[in-house]
């Protein structure tokens, strides 16, 4: 992470002389009220994220750290369960559905989405004309993806009389609802979700325009291949911008929302198929109202992907490459 | 620059000398076209590829009822607006009541963003105080912090305030920073302004506050303008908190008052669905247009540096 202050405090505070000086304890005195003058303009300019950070962030976090130990619901108030929750999700078999269901629409779209992001960054990185507007064409979707209405057209598109059964018509493949079948339900939903590698395209592009030239002229004058080259200097020194599309698209993707949502009805239908993990824990604590069980649901979720980043970033010494170091 | 020219013509030299040489140039030169030809090509029907989605709704919203799934295609045979008329009206309310409500939390959240969260980013990069290191190491951890697991005693916060079904709660959290994301991109922001014009300021005997104002913000530009972008099309598609916040139809945004044409109409009336849709993303279609530069500096550069 980057760090906040590298630099000492007070820029006067090394200069100071080895004997005091008569003036020397004034100006001291005077340097020390200077220093509490801009602590208590700085909390000024802070105090919007403080109360902030008390009721909308922070101390609703650890709030509801406390329902998850309760069977709290808006009629019934809070009572002590202890561990009841947590032991609950175990034989809850649509709490185990909806974190399966999650697992496999992170894991397999991320790295999907990844790739695309990845290889077409590299073919737009080739001085093509008119970056600029492919750019922003494969852009575009990671900006409307995650809308309801876009939710909507993914709903048609998928559907018995879909686009995608007018293109399978094409090959003469016989076409059926995919929205509606709980083998395909989820799949649509990864196809949404690479469908918006934008995002990391363009992070990419801006890595990839870190690497200076003269390694691949270097590279090619040895004799190194186009392959030879990616594998040899493209990708080492891309592996951060990589670790860092990743974990942010990990944690993203594990909140997903409002596309399985609003495609599945609210409910995760078919047949639970795309019943996520954020879907369940919205519908019990704002459909059936138990809020307790929801909180511990959602702590559950954030020791989750705390978990996964941490992994991540002890992973990352083993592949992440730092030039600098 | 005259080095330059000089250093050309050589090697222009170079290649005349020799036919061979001129040939292979040529032949190089050509394949690199023809390379270049197909990557277009390519990147072109790519490109269609992923906006066909989106260019079939449009047709499809201008097409009549009946000819929707029937004719595959985007030229429409038929062109009618009576999509857009009727699902305008297939609501308890004109479709102008919920863009009139979406426009206002909106509007609400980027006016709040900016201002709350060009404050706190100004003392954490500028100025000190005690703690600072685990302020701004708690700023960043809440950025990562999923909605789901502080909404619930927001929702009882809000209802103890009896702030439900009014716009306030997805407002006034943007007065007060929460959006930490935007904190962080000021703040990395500020650090690449020099400190030389806040030091002349403050021996001309300027307080923070007129730093801040006079000096800072009109340099900030790029990154307020970044932070009013994305704001604006996060809470323009925001779903999970309006739909939590706001269970009356009366109050219902965009987004919502969708979500429940579709599972009020079910398999009818695609037509006026897609119309209604199509509105639904014309303001950030607009955003993205006109904000391009700083969307794409945004995302390059907040992540990186």
């Amino acid at each position: 992470m980057t760090d906040t202050q590298v630099r000492p405090p007070v820029a006067g505070a090394q200069k100071r002389p080895p004997e005091p000086r008569p003036g020397a304890v004034r100006a001291d005195k005077a340097r020390k009220k200077r220093r509490r003058k801009e602590a208590l303009t700085a909390h000024l300019f802070l105090a919007p994220w403080f109360i902030g950070l008390l009721c909308i962030t922070a101390g609703p976090l650890l709030a509801s750290l406390y329902l998850s130990f309760t069977d709290y619901s808006p009629i019934g108030g809070a009572h002590w369960i202890g561990l009841e929750n947590y032991t609950r999700m175990t034989d809850d078999p649509r709490f185990v559905k909806a974190l399966t269901n999650t697992a496999i629409y992170v894991f397999v779209s991320v790295p999907l989405q990844l790739a695309f992001a990845l290889a077409l960054a590299m073919v737009l990185d080739r001085g093509v004309r008119g970056l600029a507007i492919y750019r922003s064409v494969y852009y575009l979707p990671s900006l409307l993806g995650s809308s309801v209405a876009i939710a909507i057209l993914w709903r048609k598109m998928f559907g018995d009389d879909g686009l995608f059964n007018d293109f399978l018509g094409i090959f003469g493949v016989e076409g059926q609802s995919w929205i509606a079948d709980p083998d395909t339900a989820l799949g649509t939903l990864i196809v949404l979700n690479v469908w918006t590698f934008g995002s990391p395209m363009v992070i990419f592009l801006a890595g990839l325009r870190q690497i200076p030239p003269s390694y691949y002229e270097a590279a090619s004058i040895d004799g190194a291949g186009k392959v030879r080259q990616f594998f040899s200097i493209t990708l080492p020194l891309l592996t951060p911008i990589i670790f860092f599309n990743l974990v942010l698209q990990l944690i993203n993707a594990f909140q997903s929302f409002t596309q399985a949502f609003v495609i599945s009805g609210g409910n995760g239908s078919p047949a639970d198929s795309t019943l996520f993990y954020t879907m369940y824990v919205y519908n019990k604590g704002f459909t059936s109202f138990e809020m307790g069980y929801a909180s511990a649901m959602a702590w559950v979720l954030v020791l989750i992907i705390a978990t996964l980043t941490a992994v991540n970033f002890l992973m990352s010494k083993y592949w992440v490459f730092y030039s600098d170091k | 620059m005259t080095n330059n020219r000089a250093i050309t013509k050589s090697a222009r030299g170079g290649g005349r000398d020799t036919g061979l040489n001129d040939t292979l140039l040529a032949r190089t030169l050509l394949a690199v076209r023809g390379n270049k030809l197909l990557t277009h090509a390519g990147l072109i029907l790519f490109g269609l590829a992923m906006l066909y989605p989106l260019l079939w709704m449009i047709s499809s919203s201008v097409k009549p009822e009946e000819l929707i799934f029937r004719e595959p295609g985007l030229i429409p045979s038929s062109v009618t607006g009576e999509n857009y008329g009727d699902g305008w009206d297939a609501l308890r309310h004109p479709f102008s009541h919920y863009f009139f409500n979406s426009a206002v939390i909106t509007l609400g959240a980027v006016v709040g963003n900016l201002l709350a969260c060009s404050l706190a980013a100004y003392a954490f990069a500028r100025l000190e105080f005690p703690l600072k290191r685990m302020w701004f190491a708690i700023m960043l951890g809440t950025i990562m912090l999923p909605l789901h697991v502080v909404i619930v005693p927001q929702y009882i916060l809000f209802s103890e305030l009896d702030w439900i079904n009014t716009f306030y709660p997805l407002i006034v959290p943007k007065f007060l920073a929460t959006d930490a994301f935007f904190i962080f991109l000021m703040v990395q922001f500020i650090r690449t302004l020099p400190r030389d014009l806040d030091e002349a300021a403050t021996i001309d005997g300027a307080g923070h506050w007129r730093i801040f104002s006079r000096i800072i913000i009109p340099l900030s530009m790029p990154a307020l303008a970044t932070t009013a972008i994305f704001t604006f099309i996060w809470t323009w598609n925001d779903f999970l908190s309006q739909l939590i916040f706001l269970t009356n139809p009366d109050m219902h945004t965009v987004p919502v008052a969708l979500r429940t044409f579709l599972d009020s109409s079910g398999q009818s009336s695609w037509g006026p669905m897609f119309a209604m849709s199509v509105l639904s993303l014309g303001p950030i279609f607009g955003f993205f247009l006109a904000g391009q530069k700083y969307l794409v500096r945004g995302i390059a550069t907040s992540g990186l540096k």
